[in-house]
């Protein structure tokens, strides 16, 4: 019997040093952390339970049969974050260089199968050199079974990626079906094609990193939310993160005791917009006065500026905040800000995480780089994730709220709850210099009288009292009552309850 | 007494001139430019009244808007504060005119100390002793160098009409006397509408001590002791003290006596102050006399107990000194902290922006302390480019030096300022060091104790680890917290680690941490009791419990510290007891642990599980993005002039361009010899802080 059991422990070690101490010395050189090494930094301590560990390969081309290790080249289980239960797989690169086989994907599947029947999210840490070649289409459709699981589990549970190592080809569109993507900063890249391939077929010259390191997809291409300085960062910050979202869809968000005070006023919120409309101010700084104890989880963070994104709590509540910024491009809505909004917003609707939105747009961005990259249909996701939200929506303007792109910003006419304004707000279809210009166009020859028409237009609409007549604007409130006032509005809505009509699946312009 | 006084000034001593107004009964006019709109002193004086545009010489140094802001509200007297107009002879004379008194000098002796050159005359002539200089006006560069070389260097380049470091220059050479003339004529003439210069011997190794004088309309002078400022920067003050830790009794007589006989000699009234420059052997020359309050009064304030402003609106109503010479005595020791809106990391570059947050430490009064904060903004104001960047004068009095360096360190440890960039870390280092608590100091204090500029303090080992233990603490707090989150799968909680490795300054603290209360418990019966929870040892009263309590941390090295305290997470700055020290500290969280401000140290501190630690230590060490062959803005600023072209060869110190900032000059040098390879702006570019100026091959 003690043989049987010290077997056990046997077969558990080995599989348990993966590729071996002369690649795990590798992977450390590198600078990167191993697969199991990772899962004990994201879960909590002594909570990981491991499935698969003895799952090997059943490749025999290539002599693929002398080479069989445990576990194939993936670490999968479930754990706990802070208590919470999650799922989660870790590739390995030091077994196979991570590469992706049948049954490495068959244990992924696994495990996000139970994750969807259990309600509990899924993380995936990946560190693959791609498919296993040796195992031909039988890799390749072990892809698409994960692909088809991202695909199915999307906004029933939340999906986070960690890409910790090479992630290239067709591996890198299940991370790209997940909700969140992170990156290590020089130790990790994504493309389809690599740069060797690049070379051959348009003779661009490019490194891995230029080409899909962590600066490239965080500030370009926005297919990462974000980038960490290294594995043990990057996996304390997906905690960080794991705390904001709930385990599913059928799952409320979570709540944490908060140390701050709901009604805390901030007085230097009154001084935030200044006297000059033209002049930007920092929209950031709302936003952490506005928050549980200053704590902001930025998505996105380099990516479309203009807009910001991301997680605060309110009342210990998470909440998710859309937010012009005027220090970049003056906070207007453009192709890149529609888009990187529009799905965060619907991250937060389809995991019941209430909305804030803070308001100080002059509008979309002109030009012919907008109209022929089709900021049409790229405005159109943010107005429609907007519009199709049932979360709990309440909507502050602090200053501009110009045409369109007020109406897209969780107007009232697309179903916000509560609309706020503080009294600096201008809710107009233009700016006063712009409206007069084509009220009065007859006059612009006579500086004096279009002065006097725009101050005319100024003092008619730069306020938001017209709107709030009409009840468009619920109340028009005190810069340094925001936090207050935003609280008691979500408070106000924890009962909210609210169905779209019965759909197969809408139609969002893609 | 007057009934009405207009402040033509801006700022914190709009505000303390107001202060003391208010509590004398008297209503308060203050005057602002569209940049102050809604500012502090605008809002606390009783009426205010607009002058016009931002720039001073478009407002507050305009004598026409100021009058018209006296008509229009009937003030009786003015009080100019510093700088502006305060010693400008013309403002007394029109303010003489329009039958309103000026709150300052007759405007003979404001003529008279104005100009520096005449002040050094009267000064000889009344019996003071001088600095050897050149005493008439120069002409251009090339009289400069000739001048220079007469009185051999190294010399001091003034603008006549200067003062608080702008248009200053030192020269050690030609070249530096050539570029500092026309630098200073610059400033000059851009802070002040008066571009003259003249050229003075250089007193090396000097302390800069001055004496305050008050006088009334009736003939009566005495001196109220001296204050030391010799801690400046490019002859700006940067802490001022009184009594001076250098004077002896005589010294100070001396020094007292002649000052009174000059403020006699020009029929001085009001509060000035006598600048002296005193060498290594106490001797001591004159240097100038302020025919104004001092920036830095308040730490004579506190040592004689007497209200100058109060004194200076009294005698300016023609109301007679209550008191004679024999009558002051100096109480204790005084500190005063200017906070400027200047890069400590960026060799004190100004900084300007929005203070997102303002919170001074509060003020208070007891037997062996005090701390006074005379400040003009708050949280949400702005620090602007048009105006002098200081923030604050944070004060503190103690029994002797001593005990008030003590109160002006924990002052400074509570004081929260971002937003901007600001050398509230660097006066606390000075408060640190060892010759300054020696009191061992001269005005090259800080070009001689941080020749290479400053990169934050450091704090002695012993500091470390109560830091160590601290954020340990903190780390525990946190993680209950994360810990006590809904959704938890019931029954699998995450268990509270106790173990942790704290990484501070380069050093790992392995420790482990309880939670703990000490004391006792006391029945209704008045039995008291010792609880301990089951399997703890019965002979330690120590009590775990719910909440957030004492922390005991057990160092590896064997000791064990308590940290009290009340932080929560959300707490920017934070008192604890640490092994019996108190100590205040500001706190940030970052990624696995915490950033802490104390004492001018800037702390990165991690704490981490042993296991984590063990995989941190796995991690590579990244280097930041090498910027050393690159010309950065160091704030922000306009492009004055670009010194060199694309291809020039410059030399380690040669000028390479000017930027301008808050009214300053600074000039940008090359750190080594180079060849430039690009130039990325041109003059009158504006730029954001560190955006490219130049790059070199």
């Amino acid at each position: 019997m003690s043989d049987i059991l010290e077997q056990l422990e046997a077969r558990r070690a080995e599989a348990r040093l993966g590729g071996g101490a002369g690649r795990i010395a590798k992977q450390h050189e590198k600078g990167k952390l191993t697969a199991r090494e990772r899962i004990e930094l994201l879960l909590d301590q002594g909570s990981f339970e491991e499935y698969d560990m003895f799952v090997a390969h059943r490749c025999t081309d290539f002599g693929m049969q002398e080479t069989k290790m445990p576990g194939d080249g993936v670490v999968t289980g479930w754990g706990t974050v802070n208590g919470r239960q999650v799922y989660v797989f870790s590739q390995d690169f030091t077994v196979f260089g991570g590469s992706l086989s049948e049954t490495h994907a068959q244990k992924i599947c696994k495990i996000m199968d139970m994750a969807v029947q259990n309600g509990a999210p899924v993380i995936g840490l990946n560190d693959s050199g791609g498919a296993r070649i040796q195992e031909g289409v039988a890799s390749l459709a072990g892809y698409a079974d994960v692909f088809l699981k991202n695909v199915l589990s999307s906004g029933v549970i939340p999906q986070i990626s960690v890409i910790m190592g090479p992630c290239a080809g067709g591996a890198v569109y299940s991370p790209a079906m997940t909700d969140f993507i992170f990156m290590v900063r020089d130790s990790s890249y994504m493309f389809v094609t690599g740069p060797d391939v690049v070379k051959t077929v348009t003779n661009e010259i490019v490194t891995a990193e230029e080409l899909g390191g962590a600066k490239t997809h965080t500030s370009k291409s926005s297919v990462a939310d974000g980038a960490f300085e290294n594995d043990v960062e990057a996996l304390a910050e997906v905690r960080r993160l794991v705390d904001f979202l709930p385990a599913s869809n059928r799952a409320e968000p979570p709540v944490r005791p908060f140390f701050d005070d709901a009604n805390r006023l901030e007085m230097s919120l009154d001084t935030l917009i200044p006297e000059n409309p033209n002049q930007p101010y920092d929209m950031k700084e709302l936003i952490l006065k506005t928050a549980d104890e200053g704590d902001f989880f930025e998505i996105q963070a380099d990516y479309a500026g203009n807009i910001i994104t991301g997680f605060i709590r309110l009342e210990g509540r998470p909440v998710g905040v859309v937010a012009n910024q005027p220090m970049v491009l003056a906070g207007c809505l453009d192709i890149d800000s529609s888009r990187k909004a529009a799905r965060f917003v619907r991250f937060c609707d389809a995991f019941s995480i209430p909305i804030l939105t803070f308001v100080d747009v002059p509008g979309f961005l002109p030009g012919t780089g907008q109209e022929y990259g089709g900021v049409i249909k790229h405005g159109a996701k943010l107005l429609f994730a907007y519009a199709e939200a049932t979360v709990p929506k309440v909507t502050v303007i602090t200053r501009k709220a110009y045409g369109g792109a007020y109406d897209v910003m969780a107007s009232k006419h697309i179903r916000a709850d509560v609309n706020y304004a503080w009294p600096t707000a201008e809710i107009a279809v233009m700016g006063a210099k712009g409206a007069t210009e084509i009220l009065y166009r007859s006059e612009l020859g006579d500086p004096e009288k279009i002065a006097r028409r725009t101050k005319d237009y100024e003092d008619r609409f730069a306020n938001p009292f017209v709107a709030a007549e009409r009840g468009f604007i619920d109340e028009v409130i005190m810069p340094h009552s925001t936090r207050r006032r935003v609280c008691r509005a979500f408070a106000s809505l924890r009962g909210k309850r609210q169905e779209n009509p019965w759909k197969k699946h809408d139609n969002i312009p893609l | 007494m007057f009934n009405k006084i207009l402040i033509a000034n801006r700022g914190e001593i709009a505000c303390r001139v107001i202060k003391t107004a208010r509590k004398m009964g008297i209503g308060t006019v203050a005057v602002y430019s569209d940049a102050d709109d809604g500012a502090m002193h605008m809002r606390m004086a009783d009426e205010a009244v607009h002058i016009g545009p931002p720039p001073a010489n478009q407002s507050y140094i305009v004598i026409d808007r100021i009058m018209d802001a006296i008509r229009q509200t009937g003030a009786e007297a003015v009080h100019p504060g510093y700088g502006f107009l305060s010693e400008r002879a013309e403002f007394a004379e029109a303010l003489d005119a329009a039958g309103v008194a000026f709150i300052g000098p007759p405007k003979g002796a404001i003529e008279a100390m104005g100009d520096k050159i005449t002040s050094k005359k009267l000064a000889a002539e009344a019996g003071v002793s001088t600095v050897p200089g050149y005493m008439g006006l120069i002409a251009d560069a090339d009289e400069a160098v000739k001048i220079a070389a007469e009185i051999g260097y190294p010399v001091m380049i003034k603008a006549s009409a200067g003062g608080g470091g702008k248009g200053m220059r030192i020269a050690w050479n030609e070249a530096e006397t050539r570029e500092g003339f026309q630098s200073s004529k610059n400033e000059a003439s851009a802070s002040f509408g008066d571009d003259r210069i003249f050229i003075e011997k250089f007193v090396t190794q000097p302390r800069h001590i001055e004496i305050q004088v008050l006088g009334d309309k009736h003939g009566n002078v005495v001196y109220l002791g001296e204050r030391e400022c010799s801690i400046q920067r490019r002859n700006q003050k940067v802490i001022e003290e009184a009594p001076s830790p250098f004077l002896d009794e005589a010294t100070r007589r001396a020094m007292g006596e002649q000052s009174v006989a000059l403020a006699k000699a020009v029929d001085y009234c009001s509060a000035g102050t006598v600048e002296f420059i005193v060498d290594g052997d106490r001797n001591f020359y004159f240097l100038e006399m302020n025919t104004r309050l001092q920036v830095e009064h308040p730490v004579t304030e506190l040592i004689t107990g007497l209200d100058l402003v109060e004194q200076m609106i009294r005698v300016a109503a023609g109301e007679k000194l209550t008191f004679t010479q024999d009558d002051v005595k100096l109480n204790g020791w005084a500190m005063e902290s200017r906070l400027y809106a200047e890069d400590p990391y960026r060799n004190f570059l100004p900084s300007i922006g929005r203070l997102t947050r303002y919170r001074p430490p509060a003020e208070e009064r007891t037997e062996t302390s005090v701390v006074r904060n005379d400040t003009g903004v708050e949280e949400g104001g702005e620090i602007s480019r048009f105006y002098d960047p200081m923030i604050a004068k944070l004060c503190s009095w103690g029994p002797d030096r001593a005990g008030a360096i003590e109160v002006m360190r924990g002052a400074l440890d509570a004081f929260e300022v971002e937003g901007i960039g600001h050398n509230l870390p660097f006066v606390q280092a000075v408060m640190d060091h060892s010759k300054f608590i020696a009191g061992d100091i001269s005005t090259a204090f800080i070009a001689e104790e941080y020749p290479e500029g400053f990169a934050g303090a450091e704090l002695d080992a012993a500091t470390l680890k109560r830091i160590a233990a601290g954020a340990a603490a903190m780390r525990l707090v946190t993680v209950r917290r994360e810990s006590r989150i809904s959704g938890t799968l019931s029954g699998h909680e995450r268990p509270v680690p106790g173990d942790w490795v704290v990484t501070v300054a380069g050093e790992e603290f392995p420790v482990t941490t309880t939670r703990l209360i000490t004391g006792h418990v006391r029945t209704e019966e008045g039995e008291e009791l010792t609880l301990t929870s089951k399997g703890r040892d019965p002979l330690k009263p120590q009590i775990l419990i719910r909440g957030e309590g004492a922390v005991q941390v057990d160092i590896a090295d064997g000791e064990t510290m308590i940290v009290e305290g009340d932080w929560t997470p959300g707490d920017t700055v934070t008192r604890a007891m640490i092994d019996d020290v108190p100590m205040t500290v500001k706190v940030a969280p970052l990624t696995e642990g915490f950033r802490i401000r104390y004492r001018g140290a800037d702390l990165d501190v991690k704490v981490r599980t042993p296991r984590a630690q063990e995989l941190a230590r796995l991690m590579p060490v990244k280097l930041p993005p090498d910027t050393s062959k690159m010309l950065l803005c160091p704030m922000p600023g306009l492009v004055v002039s670009i010194n060199v072209e694309v291809g020039d060869e410059v030399q380690e110190g040669q000028a390479l361009c000017t930027v301008e900032a808050m009214k300053m000059e600074n000039v940008l040098r090359a750190e080594r010899r180079a060849v430039v390879k690009s130039i990325a702006c041109e003059p009158g570019a504006s730029l954001a802080v560190d955006a490219v100026i130049m790059e070199f091959e």
